[in-house]
């Protein structure tokens, strides 16, 4: 089967909603199927890769950590859009470091997230052969 | 008669917020749950409508939803008060009436 392109665009913060919860799992749930995928977080999607998430005081499971296992099932490509980092008052230090390791290149860990203009979200989204949308 | 506003929508995504703000009247209170506590975080698009809406109503924000969001209290707008679920029912038995924004 030829690999295709799939690409999960997540715009709803946490916890507020299950739309974020739901993404992450049908995402590693694809994880299995060896298809190209990438992650894309714009408007409000921003906040589910939020440093310093804390979720004692309303009782629901804490799932922010497990954007940091995405790496170790070969998703490394998570695009994050500017705009809608500028508009919440966010930078890229608010990010979660998601990072993965290059088998190519002898392992080496690196970055996970690219930061990118709205212009070059919608030119990543136009070459996808298919997109989840959350 | 004081109401409080009960706000759950985040401000970029729904215009909830926005709504409430336009409603609202003087003296009464407005408390930010669930996705609308990103709301209360200064430097946004939001922040300077907020802004203009504590000149003459109280505004508060619900402590765990804003801190799930991975927010810090020092993040968000002077003024502002933080306040946790006692904190909430307070509110709601301070005012005479409370109006949700879904």
């Amino acid at each position: 089967m030829a690999i295709k392109k799939f690409m999960y665009v997540n715009r709803k913060a946490p916890y507020g909603t299950v739309y974020a919860l739901e993404s992450l799992e049908v995402v590693l749930i694809a994880a299995a199927f060896d298809q190209d995928v990438s992650l894309a977080f714009l408007d409000d999607g921003v906040y589910q890769i939020a440093k310093g998430q804390d979720t004692t005081g309303i009782g629901q499971k804490n799932f922010s950590a497990t954007y940091r296992a995405l790496g170790d099932y070969d998703i490394n490509k998570i695009f994050v859009e500017q705009e809608s980092l500028d508009a919440r008052g966010m930078t890229a230090d608010d990010l979660m470091p998601l990072v993965y390791e290059d088998e190519d290149d002898d392992w080496a860990e690196k970055p996970s997230i690219s930061i990118v203009s709205r212009t070059e979200m919608a030119a990543i989204m136009a070459k996808q052969d298919v997109t989840f949308s959350f | 008669m004081a109401m409080l506003h009960i706000v759950n929508k985040s401000p970029f995504e729904r215009v909830a917020f926005e709504s409430c703000l336009g409603h609202a009247s003087e003296g009464d209170s407005i408390l930010m749950i669930e996705d609308a506590t990103v709301g209360a975080v200064d430097g946004t698009v939001f922040s300077d409508l907020l802004k203009a809406a504590m000149a003459d109503k109280a505004v508060y924000v619900l402590g765990g939803d804003l801190a799930a969001r991975g927010m810090s209290e020092d993040r968000i707008i002077d003024g502002i008060k933080v306040v946790d679920y006692a904190g909430f029912v307070d509110l709601t038995a301070d005012n005479e009436k409370t109006q949700s924004w879904l």
